[in-house]
């Protein structure tokens, strides 16, 4: 039973690659963003990170079943008990999720100007294929840029 | 962080952008269907990797045009040809498209450019007389389309360049193809 869920679960990921891609915030301290999170998903994480997406996916896609009216979307926000995970997903099915403290404003603002980002630094990089895992230098960059300059709008502090 | 506005107009998302300089844009297209003439030297095969390299752009360029431009989802399909012909012409090439010609079911349609940045000083030689010169702007359509699930099929109906009096390129939309759910019930 266990090794055909986690057949699954791998033919689940190969699939859902496609679709997800993770952003981790985990604000530490006195509101800084930890960049050793960001920098995590590109390293020897990856097969975490893309577990993560591919569960989130298939999380995403299943809502849109069973909500009871039609029309349902998929999730865009999942609170837990001490963190929160927003999502956003374009029109072209790609979704982007943060996880980050609980009662975080302006994430889905946030979401949206990393999703400005991704169709300029990624999908802009002939050299990027598409579906694959995001290994671009400027993406991750201006990334990185864009929460240090609004960690005061997005934390308050 | 800027807050959340609504659909920016064709002319607010044309100056937004970065432009280029409109010669350069032609001659390197120029110069690219030249090599592609030169290299595969049947007109035919030209046309079709126009449409290919337009298909490889039309899913990149998509995601780009739904962030920068901040439309909702399209209800029908005449939506979606308003918004390429107002918005998303207008967003990269700076001319927009006029829609034309709709068929009685609402999914095949017309759109018109007057103006065509890419085949400014163009002149089709006699050997050339095949070749779909702005073939990648059907390759781009159909692509980007195909990524909000609508399949398509585009073609050429009028080209300046061998004497009409405007480009007409034909869109039918064939297929709409919702994301499918990612586990089979029998599993």
């Amino acid at each position: 039973m266990r090794r055909k869920q986690q057949a699954a679960a791998r033919e689940g990921g190969d699939w859902c690659r496609r679709r997800a891609r993770r952003l981790e915030l985990k604000p530490r301290g006195v509101g800084e963003i930890d960049r050793g999170a960001i920098m995590a998903q590109q390293g020897g994480d990856t097969n975490d990170s893309l577990r993560l997406a591919s569960l989130w996916h298939s999380m995403h896609a299943i809502s849109q079943q069973l909500s009871p009216t039609p029309g349902c979307e998929g999730i865009d926000l999942l609170q837990a008990h001490n963190f929160d995970l927003h999502c956003f997903q374009s029109l072209t099915g790609t979704k982007f999720f943060a996880v980050c403290e609980t009662g975080a404003q302006n994430i889905e603002v946030l979401l949206k100007v990393i999703y400005e980002l991704y169709t300029d630094f990624v999908l802009k990089n002939p050299f990027y294929e598409m579906e694959m895992p995001i290994r671009c230098e400027l993406f991750d960059l201006n990334l990185v840029q864009v929460l240090q300059k609004d960690r005061v709008a997005l934390l308050g502090r | 962080m800027p807050p959340l506005t609504g659909p920016k107009s064709g002319d607010a998302l044309f100056a937004s952008v970065d432009r280029v300089n409109a010669e350069l844009f032609t001659l390197t297209y120029g110069a690219m269907v030249r090599q592609l003439l030169t290299d595969l030297e049947e007109v035919e095969e030209v046309n079709k990797q126009l449409d290919q390299m337009g298909y490889n752009i039309g899913t990149r360029l998509v995601d780009e045009f739904l962030a920068k431009s901040n439309v909702s989802r399209c209800v029908d399909f005449k939506e979606t040809a308003d918004v390429i012909a107002k918005l998303g012409f207008k967003m990269f090439l700076g001319v927009t498209a006029t829609v034309t010609n709709w068929d009685a079911e609402g999914t095949s349609c017309s759109f018109v450019l007057e103006d065509n940045p890419l085949v400014d000083f163009v002149e089709l030689p006699d050997i050339c007389q095949g070749l779909q010169y702005c073939n990648v702007l059907s390759g781009v359509i159909r692509g980007a389309l195909e990524m909000v699930s609508m399949k398509t099929e585009v073609t050429w109906v009028r080209d300046m360049l061998r004497g009409d009096d405007a480009y007409e390129m034909r869109v039918k939309l064939t297929k709409q193809v919702p994301e499918e759910y990612p586990y089979k019930d029998d599993d």
